[in-house]
């Protein structure tokens, strides 16, 4: 019988199926003519071919998958720049209160929901010295769409729209950065990173005219660096008129200590899944809110909340809002689980999030470092750092040989212009002795490589499957299951 | 590394054959190890009227994704559509049954690297 | 409290390996007029202050009801779905980017691509979206790349929120989006201009009446644009799938079949694409494969499209999706079956067209020159705004107002779901009757 077969293929929910087999019943109406409410000819020829399981056989079947995972409550996850800290369950029972909510509820019936969005707008605009936060958006490259059509719209209102067609990113950005640019229409220009880990400044002037819209940075950037000029990028991209753009994916290494308003930012995104700890459920849904200084106050997309007396209404009134980025109000059960997180915390226990990110990256790079790894650059390090394996070792074969230990490999390949890059975020929530294994895992695994380059090319061999073709995957696409007798 | 002498070459990894007043296009031995398994390739159309360094074509690997220039400005008359089914062709082999598009040029060839010329190119870079 | 793990000699120890004295020097090489601003944040709460704080806020709140619809309803979610889905391992993992230790998350994708694919009759499923409205922006966007043309033409009876964010995507790259007003409740069929990239038309539409969507698949097709179809799944389990009326892409919000309500999201959007399309699809995408002992696996494929591949050129700037929730609805889709699903399905149906009926008989007049599936207008002789904030205020669902772009007067929008009991139907209609009684039943 398939499940059972440890060495076979492990079985698909549609080879579990079998007709007339059923979980779940609904609530039945044995009467019903749908031909005769519906229309015959509005009808499906034939019912969907859904999986047919007992509800022991889907449980079975999921715990199962469940169990084929890795995930933060089982695993050490150090993933550069997603910022894999501990979800704290709490947060769970948070979001159950907030559930059997419908989004067109007058707004009397919703106030608590929309007390709880106004705080988390107020104490996100806190933290990140700006005048308004906006939670519409879903993500954090959302959040990047939202941000870059307010600093369109806002040059539109000026007139400038038309002049200004370039925007700045570094060559180590995320991809979202360039990606969203073009997206809302600019064209891309790179800056270089200088030797220090910092936007080369020579680079920066020659790209900085009046045709930019917008420069897109993260600070600490995507090196591990903190942009110790910031005053003067910021300087520069105002004095040709350009608005600067935060991409809050590293606020984890200064919540609490710095704000990108402060340094000069007009518009700042978070990623709620990263420094604020909702979880990422195996890829989202996160929440990115979008926060602007108040000279961009009404471009923020709507509705944003606010405060009416002792009431709580949502406001669509922005005269030349970009519109609405998606429909309802965000991703609002993420939004409970962040309020809740900084509730908890104050303004100390977010003090505590960055003294400790910092000092857990710093201590396990130089734990990496002796483990014989080189740190890329001397500079010092925030949340997170990338170091690189000796030459002729690769990080693939490094990150593929953790997997047997049942640690999560580091980012492997970003920022780009690292070769070998292995970006380690071991984020606060990791214990030193967590740190302190995994080091003396990677100096082990380096050895191994050294001494049987071709043995340790074959890693993993623990995990559920091993390497896997992505050739074949891409070349020849299968992206559903076809029973055998389709072929 | 397997640079034939019958043909000119771009710095960006382009070789080039003139074959009776059209040209055929395809990415060099050099190109195609860098950037691994080939698994898809996104081709012009036919008729396309190109200029010189324009994009005209894509080819993907698993991780990265590679833009092909035009060498010379002109009109594609001719894909080469065995790589829908087989983009392997290109990694198997790159100077002949992995070329990419012909193209029926407006006018002379552009100054182009020679075979020795690209050499050095690759090398740099590899 | 920080969840941190750190004991005083904890922290002594880092630093003396660091070579730094205090925690402070780590940050010293932040320009000291850019460190340490004042912060004014309430003061912390331990887990029972919190929970209470959190109560306190939820008792704020009132229930949702079965009544109110236009684009999400409170649906039956069996009590196994949430059991399976939020287990840690996928609500606490990352994007499967490493496919070894990622087969959980990847399998159960590939599983909801397959549901999704035998929902909508079309072949290639992405791994999902954000939401409804940003899967039919995204669909737009894929046509204009497909087809390199530049105009779309959008029903009137999509969800006005979705035409909204449609906008928002795609007037400011200079495309432009034409309007199909709606004629006696539904799209009428008409000729199709050259010039366009996409026809959307969403079934049932907004106001709850079923499409044509036959002829107007065709009017597209004849025009060479693609037909985008946003639908609803649950209704899939009883309507013409898009793929069997000749749609190009299926899009939608996939609330309806396994996600709670959590006042409008986080839920999923779905996108489903016939093969051709495949390479203009934005979003992730789960393939099978092999592993190098030839045993079956899955991993993220196509990745070449993708933002952190393409960069500029990206098809899409997408990342994050919505991917819990769409293993919500593979284990929701998994625990009903074919069956149960079209249970849920034809009771919703059927509750609808009770209320309907119940209204009728009341003397109101419910709008029933189309059919409609499980939602539908009734018209008012007093103002629908006000008429659902009395209805409010009385303890039932205040239906939705109609929007005053539909031409329809004063009117209520009015949902049921398989969980509307016939107790609520009669609630709901005496409550109407006392706040804002039919003209013509006063007359009788």
């Amino acid at each position: 019988m398939r499940g059972f077969d440890q060495n076979g293929d492990f079985p698909l929910i549609f080879e579990r199926s079998k007709p007339g087999r059923r979980a779940s019943r609904p609530p039945r109406r044995d009467d019903v003519d749908v031909a005769k409410l519906l229309g015959e000819e509005n009808l499906r020829s034939q019912p969907p071919a859904l999986p047919e399981v007992s509800e022991l056989d889907l449980v079975r079947h999921y715990t199962q998958l469940a169990h084929r995972q890795f995930s933060i409550d089982g695993n050490f996850y150090p993933l550069g720049s997603c910022t894999m800290k501990y979800n704290p369950k709490v947060h769970e029972d948070a979001a159950q209160l907030f559930s059997d909510l419908h989004p067109y509820q007058d707004e009397s019936q919703v106030q608590g929901a929309l007390e709880l969005l106004h705080g988390l707008q107020t104490d996100l605009a806190q933290l990140t010295g700006m005048d308004e936060v906006s939670l519409q958006p879903a993500a954090g490259a959302h959040a990047e769409l939202a941000g870059i059509l307010i600093i369109r719209n806002y040059h539109k209102s000026r007139g400038e729209d038309e002049q200004r067609r370039i925007v700045i990113v570094p060559d180590s950005a995320h991809g979202t950065n360039p990606a969203t640019a073009g997206m809302a229409g600019y064209e891309v220009v790179e800056v270089a990173t200088g030797p220090d880990g910092q936007v080369d400044i020579d680079s920066y002037r020659e790209a900085l005219s009046p045709r930019v819209a917008a420069v897109m940075l993260t600070n600490p950037n995507t090196m591990g660096i903190f942009e110790s000029r910031i005053d003067e990028l910021s300087r520069l991209a105002h004095q040709v008129g350009a608005q600067l753009y935060y991409d809050g994916a590293n606020l984890n290494a200064i919540a609490g200590r710095a704000r990108p308003g402060d340094m000069g930012f007009d518009v700042v995104h978070l990623n709620l899944h990263k420094t604020f700890t909702t979880p990422h459920g195996g890829g989202g849904p996160g929440a990115g809110p979008v926060g602007v200084k108040s000279h961009l106050r009404e471009f923020l997309p709507v509705p944003i909340v606010r405060k009416d007396g002792d009431g709580y209404r949502l406001d669509y009134d922005l005269e030349n809002s970009i519109g609405r980025v998606r429909s309802f109000y965000g991703n609002f059960g993420n939004l409970v689980r962040a309020y809740a997180y900084i509730k908890t915390l104050g303004k100390e226990g977010l003090r505590d999030v960055s003294a400790k990110a910092v000092l857990n990256s710093n201590y396990m790079a130089r734990l990496v470092e002796e483990a014989g790894y080189r740190i890329s650059v001397d500079a010092p390090i925030m949340h997170e750092f990338i170091a690189q394996p000796p030459a002729g070792i690769k990080t693939v074969d490094i990150a593929k040989a953790l997997l047997d230990y049942g640690v999560h490999p580091m980012t492997v390949y970003f920022p780009l212009v690292v070769r070998e890059a292995m970006m380690i975020e071991p984020t606060e929530t990791e214990s030193l002795e967590t740190l302190e294994e995994y080091a003396e895992l990677m100096g082990k695994l380096l050895r191994e490589a050294q001494d049987d380059p071709e043995a340790f090319r074959e890693a993993p061999h623990s995990t559920p499957v091993r390497r896997l073709d992505e050739v074949q995957a891409a070349r020849r696409p299968v992206l559903r299951y076809r029973p055998p007798s389709e072929g | 590394m397997n640079t034939p002498d019958d043909r000119q070459y771009r710095n960006t990894h382009e070789w080039v054959l003139e074959q009776d007043g059209t040209v055929l296009v395809g990415i060099t031995d050099f190109a195609q190890d860098q950037l691994g398994d080939v698994v898809f390739v996104e081709l012009p159309q036919v008729g396309r009227a190109v200029q010189e360094g324009d994009t005209v074509a894509v080819v993907e690997s698993v991780k990265t994704a590679s833009d092909i220039y035009a060498p010379v400005s002109g009109t594609i008359s001719a894909v080469n559509d065995d790589l829908d089914a087989k983009p392997e062709l290109i990694n198997e082999d790159p100077y002949d049954r992995g070329w990419l598009f012909r193209i029926e040029p407006d006018g002379d060839l552009p100054q182009l690297l020679t075979a020795q010329a690209y050499n050095e190119v690759a090398e740099e870079e590899g | 409290m920080s969840y941190t793990p750190h004991t005083p000699e904890d922290v002594r120890k880092a630093l003396e390996k660091i070579g730094v004295a205090q925690i402070g020097e780590l940050f010293e090489h932040i320009p000291a007029a850019l460190r340490d601003p004042e912060l004014d944040m309430s003061p912390p709460m331990d887990e029972v202050e919190l929970l209470a704080h959190l109560r306190e806020l939820a008792q704020k709140n009132e229930p949702a009801s079965t009544l109110l619809g236009g684009g999400v309803r409170k649906h039956y979610i069996p009590s196994v779905v949430s059991h399976l889905a939020m287990q840690s391992e996928f609500v606490t993992s990352y994007t499967p980017y490493q496919p070894e230790v990622a087969q959980g998350i990847l399998q159960a994708t590939f599983e909801y691509q397959t549901m999704m694919s035998e929902l909508t009759g079309l072949p290639v499923s992405n791994a999902s979206m954000y939401d409804g409205a940003t899967a039919a922006a995204e669909a737009a966007l894929l046509a204009i790349r497909h087809t390199g043309r530049e105009r779309v033409l959008v029903s009137q009876g999509m969800n006005p929120e979705y035409r909204e964010v449609l906008e928002t995507y795609l007037l400011p790259m200079g495309f432009q989006v034409g309007k199909l007003g709606l004629e006696d409740l539904t799209t009428p069929v008409a000729a199709v201009g050259g010039d366009v990239a996409a026809v959307l038309v969403q079934q049932p539409n907004f106001l709850g009446y079923i499409e044509e969507m036959e002829g107007l698949a065709r009017a597209a097709r004849e025009a060479g644009a693609l037909f985008i179809s946003v639908v609803d799944p649950l209704s899939l389990a009883l309507l013409k799938p898009p793929g069997e009326y000749g749609a190009d892409v299926a899009v939608g919000d996939g609330q309806s079949i396994g996600n709670p309500l959590s006042f409008g999201g986080p839920h999923f959007g779905f996108m489903v694409v016939r093969e051709e399309l495949i390479r203009q699809m934005p979003g992730r995408l789960v393939g099978e494969t092999t592993d190098v002992d030839g045993r079956r696996g899955y991993v993220l494929t196509l990745q070449a499209r993708e933002q952190h591949i393409r960069r500029a050129r990206a098809k899409s700037n997408i990342c994050s999706n919505h991917q819990l929730m769409a293993i919500m609805a593979g284990i929701h889709l998994s625990a009903l079956g074919p069956k149960g699903l079209s249970e849920a399905a034809a009771a919703s149906v059927a509750n609808a067209h009770d209320l309907a009926g119940a209204l009728s008989s009341a003397g109101y007049e419910v709008l029933t020159g189309k059919r409609f599936f499980n939602e539908f207008v009734v018209k008012l002789d007093e103002n629908a705004g006000a008429t659902s904030r009395k209805l409010t205020r009385r303890g039932t669902s205040g239906g939705i107002p109609v929007p005053r772009e539909y031409g329809l007067g004063e009117a209520l929008l009015l949902s049921a779901t398989e969980l509307t009991t016939g107790e609520e139907i009669s609630r709901f209609v005496s409550a109407l009757n006392d706040v804002a009684p039919s003209a013509r039943m006063v007359a009788r």
